[in-house]
């Protein structure tokens, strides 16, 4: 039977581990390779590398930190941030990367994703697509980082990079990030019910319960929390343990 | 002893490498573990790994695409019988046909066709994404310690549907049984990536390259 994923996501800048609360009010939380390893033993099921440096003269640390984690973790990775070429998909995808993560770009360009699914495979393409609430029982789409509003609907879009190519939807609340409160579940069930692909649930876990409520209610296939993974609130092991518990099916070997 | 890769412009070779060179690393006798665009390396090599990731007629192109790999490939596995892993893609190419974005013929070494994913719950999401369970059919050298139920990571939309259910080893459900490994004489195949999968693909790729079949 498949498992829901549980995936820590660790946020890079320059090359050490941040963690955004609201995207701003950076906290320092250590070497990007180091934590992978710690998440790679404690049995997490995917790792995010989310690089929010995002400036290419800063590349080559981002992708440094990719092939040293490859070398350690035996486990998928995912890496976002500033990928807007298909030599940039190629660049992540051969330090280690399974999976590249596209944002602003793939607003831009909804093209762009078709042209990296096609060169690359759906496998390894997610949108990532950061929402915020527009209104009752509607979400628009942000881009850089969360602080450019583009008056697109978040349902439409996701539906449309599913169909361009998309293997997989990495879904931020832009409301609940950092916040602690939960997933926006409404938007994460309105999501995860239009796309025909995997939904990954992100953006304001606080406790356990919020993972559980991601698949229950969110039906997300996945869900991605950072900080209470990050700053030893809760472990990995903890987290499965207690969705175990309420039912969902996780795997523990 | 000399392992390799072959590279043919498909995905993240970095990181099978990397699997392939720590288990070999845990085994006595220098084993050479390389990844190569190199024909005659291929043809001379005493195992051959196929990774793959992408659609079915891209990745049999890219092969197509490297001078000689196509023969040397046939020489190495069907001539002189070296054991041979394929993975994901990898794995598909060994079958008669794909029907991945039309009709497209394989390497023709397994009976078999790739086919859509049609799971019989139309709920269930399309690439089957994530770890899923290994129910071993067979008993091979290249399972060897591997426990029923174990976890593997699977990420594909097509799956390879074998003509002679002994060449399946193993298989997963989702939404109905699927083929998780193929084997046949000297070569093996994983829909899931043993790359990925923690300690049960290393498991595997240690036993791949202790395997002298």
């Amino acid at each position: 039977m498949l498992k829901t994923r549980i995936i820590p996501c660790l946020d890079v800048k320059d090359g050490r581990v941040v963690k955004g609360v609201n995207f701003v009010d950076l906290r320092d939380a250590g070497d990007p390779v180091e934590q992978a390893r710690l998440y790679d033993k404690a049995g997490a099921d995917e790792l995010c590398f989310l690089d929010i440096t995002a400036s290419h003269e800063n590349r080559g640390t981002l992708l440094d930190v990719v092939m040293r984690t490859a070398e350690h973790c035996f486990m998928p990775l995912t890496v976002g941030g500033g990928v807007s070429t298909l030599d940039d998909v190629r660049q992540l995808l051969s330090a280690g990367a399974d999976k590249v993560a596209i944002n602003t770009a793939a607003v831009q360009d909804p093209d762009f994703v078709s042209r990296a699914a096609e060169k690359f495979g759906v496998q390894c393409i997610v949108v990532a697509v950061d929402a915020k609430s527009s209104g009752p029982g509607t979400w628009e789409i942000f881009t850089h980082g969360g602080r450019r509003a583009t008056g697109i609907d978040a349902v439409q879009y996701a539906e449309d990079m599913a169909r361009r190519g998309a293997g997989e939807i990495l879904l931020t609340s832009m409301d609940r990030d950092g916040t602690k409160q939960g997933f926006d579940l409404d938007l994460t069930r309105a999501i995860a019910d239009a796309v025909p692909v995997p939904v990954i649930a992100s953006g304001g876990v606080g406790t356990l319960d919020h993972l559980v409520d991601g698949v229950t209610k969110g039906h997300a296939s996945a869900v991605l929390a950072a900080s209470i993974f990050h700053f030893g609130k809760y472990s990995i092991g903890e987290a499965k343990a207690f969705m175990d518990k309420a039912g969902i099916p996780v795997r523990l070997n | 002893m000399l392992v390799t890769l072959i590279d043919y412009g498909s995905g993240n070779l970095h990181s099978a490498a990397k699997s392939f060179e720590k288990a070999a690393r845990a085994l006595p006798g220098g084993l050479d573990v390389r990844v190569t665009k190199d024909a005659d390396l291929v043809a001379a090599a005493d195992g051959i790994v196929l990774p793959g990731v992408g659609a079915f007629a891209d990745c049999m192109a890219g092969l197509a695409a490297v001078p000689g790999m196509a023969q040397a490939l046939e020489e190495a596995v069907i001539a002189k019988g070296r054991p041979f892993l394929g993975i994901c893609v990898g794995m598909q190419l060994m079958a008669a046909r794909g029907f991945e974005h039309g009709e497209h013929q394989g390497l023709g070494w397994i009976e078999s066709e790739v086919r859509a994913l049609e799971p019989r719950d139309p709920a269930l999401k399309i690439p089957h994404m994530g770890w899923n369970t290994l129910d071993f059919t067979q008993r091979h050298p290249v399972l060897n310690g591997l426990d029923a139920g174990v976890h593997a990571y699977f990420v594909h939309s097509y799956h390879m549907v074998a003509a002679r259910a002994q060449d399946v080893l193993a298989t997963t459900d989702y939404g109905g049984s699927l083929s998780a490994v193929i084997g046949r004489d000297n070569m093996v195949g994983t829909q899931f990536h043993p790359e990925k999968s923690q300690k049960t693909g290393l498991k595997l790729i240690t036993n791949f390259l202790e395997w002298r079949p």
